[in-house]
């Protein structure tokens, strides 16, 4: 990176840090934080979106949708999370190779579960097994940002529902009395009204989602957490010009550290948004920041 | 290999009993059931474990996060920023790293890189930080007129923590506790995929739903399997918990006693 990196062996303190830090390798670990940030910022509307689907189809008067409403924000209370993950990667990856194979292959002889292998069509392979290496990556990144969304949708739909019961009946019924029909109450009056109470569930959902991030380890994605196993690991000189032990402990405390900071920055920028949003309610909230002021 | 056999055979596994190989061959569902129960005893050791002394050190937490000395205050916020700020996933492997390089220096602390101590270590830290944090809310959430009148009565010091303060503390946060409770037990599935080694492949629940994910390419028996077990579980803490709430409420007139809330809010 720098010029006077040439010759690593004669530097020393912060200098070889410096360089150290900046080498190729280490690159690949400052990548993989970005990763996880667009995993973040894809999973959380898209998360938002599922857990929306999930609430809207608990209330619904039609019963085999509400039972897939209350299904679905069901499944994340008495089972691991990681679990899911889990099931849904290699789940996922079946579902789309088998709607594929239907699709592309649809006189293949065999069947597609033989014994302990699962056989799909060349042409039906996702991704294929020609396409570049970038395409794997990509496409095992977006499984995993579909699992997330999943399973955190089924934790927001828990957030909204419990939210959409939270506003007052009495705004409910004046709307019915000014003769607005049930799509109409539910996206003038119940939904804009009902974030405010939503948002302490949703704040704790994110807290929550940004300690997941390091799950992607488990779900094959070169991330934060398989750097630092990696680039802490003992290194001797014949392979490297940094040589070091075993320095995966002050990897850790580092992504420890980062963690702290990111949940710590989170936690300041939720409440001064809950401070906006209780601004002029009709809540507790609401009432003491008006006391306060009077 | 009947079902009776494999049970005697893979039933006590995960804790060394039994056959020295894992099945490599059939993964029927008898074999799937059994060994995936068979995890599950490490699942609620970890568990069971943590909770209980995680439960001494969480009050000792609380009160010291509500005490006026900076002395206790300061040290107990920050235990508990730090354990809830964190993803346990990394702190399982920094504690493990940590250990590994406390083992080389201090060979007889070796027992903390496996996994039955070290990261019953970390579970127990991680979970009285999360429980502190909500003793400590309802420490403030006691009523006043509860203090006042012990104070009226002369209440003090000890005395006064063991019939006032520390009953209404557990009545208060008793949902919420549970609630940490199923948490800790669903975290417990983190701990062999964080470091710590699998010795002679003795893992828990996920572990052996994971082996025979991987050997039978189909996700859709084994994860369900794990699944059963662990609703099993979390119906048992929730029932296990009720009725400690009713111990402690047992004061009040029927009806007007706490409902424990069967939809608890699962975020933590």
């Amino acid at each position: 990176m720098f010029s006077y990196c040439v010759e690593p062996d004669t530097l020393e303190g912060l200098t070889w840090l410096s360089c150290y830090l900046t080498t190729g390798k280490h690159m690949g670990l400052y990548t993989s934080v970005i990763t996880v940030l667009v995993l973040l910022a894809i999973t959380a509307p898209v998360a938002l979106l599922f857990g929306f689907g999930g609430a809207t189809a608990a209330r619904s008067h039609f019963l085999p949708l509400r039972w897939f409403g209350k299904g679905y924000s069901a499944i994340v209370r008495g089972v691991p999370d990681i679990a899911f993950f889990m099931f849904f990667v290699i789940a996922l990856d079946q579902a789309f190779e088998w709607v594929r194979h239907q699709v592309k292959c649809p006189d293949w002889p065999d069947a597609i579960r033989q014994g302990n292998d699962f056989v799909v069509c060349a042409q039906a392979k996702l991704p294929l097994s020609t396409a570049p290496e970038w395409v794997h990556n990509t496409y095992a990144f977006f499984l995993a940002v579909l699992t997330f969304s999943i399973v955190f949708g089924a934790f927001a739909a828990n957030v909204l529902f419990g939210a959409m019961r939270a506003v007052p009946q009495a705004q409910l019924e004046t709307a019915e009395a000014y003769g607005m029909t049930r799509r109409q109450t539910f996206w003038r009056i119940l939904v804009p009204q009902m974030w405010v109470y939503a948002l302490p569930g949703l704040s704790n959902l994110w807290m929550v989602l940004i300690k997941a991030t390091p799950l992607l380890f488990l779900l094959g994605i070169e991330d934060i957490v398989y750097w630092a196993r990696e680039l802490g690991g003992t290194v001797n000189a014949r392979f490297t010009d940094y040589p070091h032990g075993d320095w995966r402990m002050w990897y850790f405390l580092a992504l420890l550290v980062f963690y702290l900071g990111f949940t710590k920055v989170s936690e300041v920028v939720l409440d001064k948004l809950m401070k906006r949003l209780t601004h002029g309610q009709a809540t507790a909230g609401g009432e003491a920041q008006r006391r306060a002021k009077a | 290999m009947s079902c009776f056999d494999t049970i005697q055979a893979y039933a006590l596994r995960s804790i060394g009993i039994g056959e020295r190989l894992l099945p490599r061959e059939g993964y029927d569902l008898c074999q799937q059931f059994t060994l995936i129960g068979s995890g599950m005893i490490w699942n609620v050791y970890f568990g069971v474990f943590a909770l209980c002394l995680g439960f001494f050190f969480a009050v000792a937490l609380a009160m010291g996060k509500h005490s006026s000395n900076p002395l206790l205050r300061k040290p107990s916020e920050w235990f508990i920023f730090v354990f809830r700020g964190s993803p346990l996933f990394i702190q399982f492997f920094f504690a493990y790293f940590v250990f590994l390089a406390v083992k080389q220096s201090m060979p007889f602390l070796g027992a903390f890189t496996a996994a039955w101590l070290g990261a019953l270590l970390v579970l127990f830290m991680n979970t009285a930080a999360y429980s502190g944090e909500i003793f400590y809310g309802a420490l403030l959430s006691i009523p006043k007129g509860d203090i006042e009148a012990a104070d009226a009565y002369g209440m003090t010091g000890w005395t006064r923590f063991r019939r006032i303060t520390f009953p209404t503390m557990l009545r208060l946060a008793w949902p919420a506790y549970t609630n940490e409770a199923i948490f800790l037990f669903h975290a417990t599935t983190l701990v062999f995929f964080s470091g710590f080694p699998v010795l002679k492949q003795q893992g828990d629940a996920l572990y052996y739903a994971r082996y025979f994910a991987d050997k039978t390419f189909n996700p859709f028996i084994p994860y369900p399997i794990l699944a059963f077990y662990f609703i099993l579980l979390t119906l048992a803490i929730v029932g296990i918990f009720g009725l400690m709430n009713r111990r402690l409420n047992r004061h009040l007139p029927q009806e007007r006693r706490q409902k424990m809330r069967f939809r608890p809010n699962l975020l933590r």
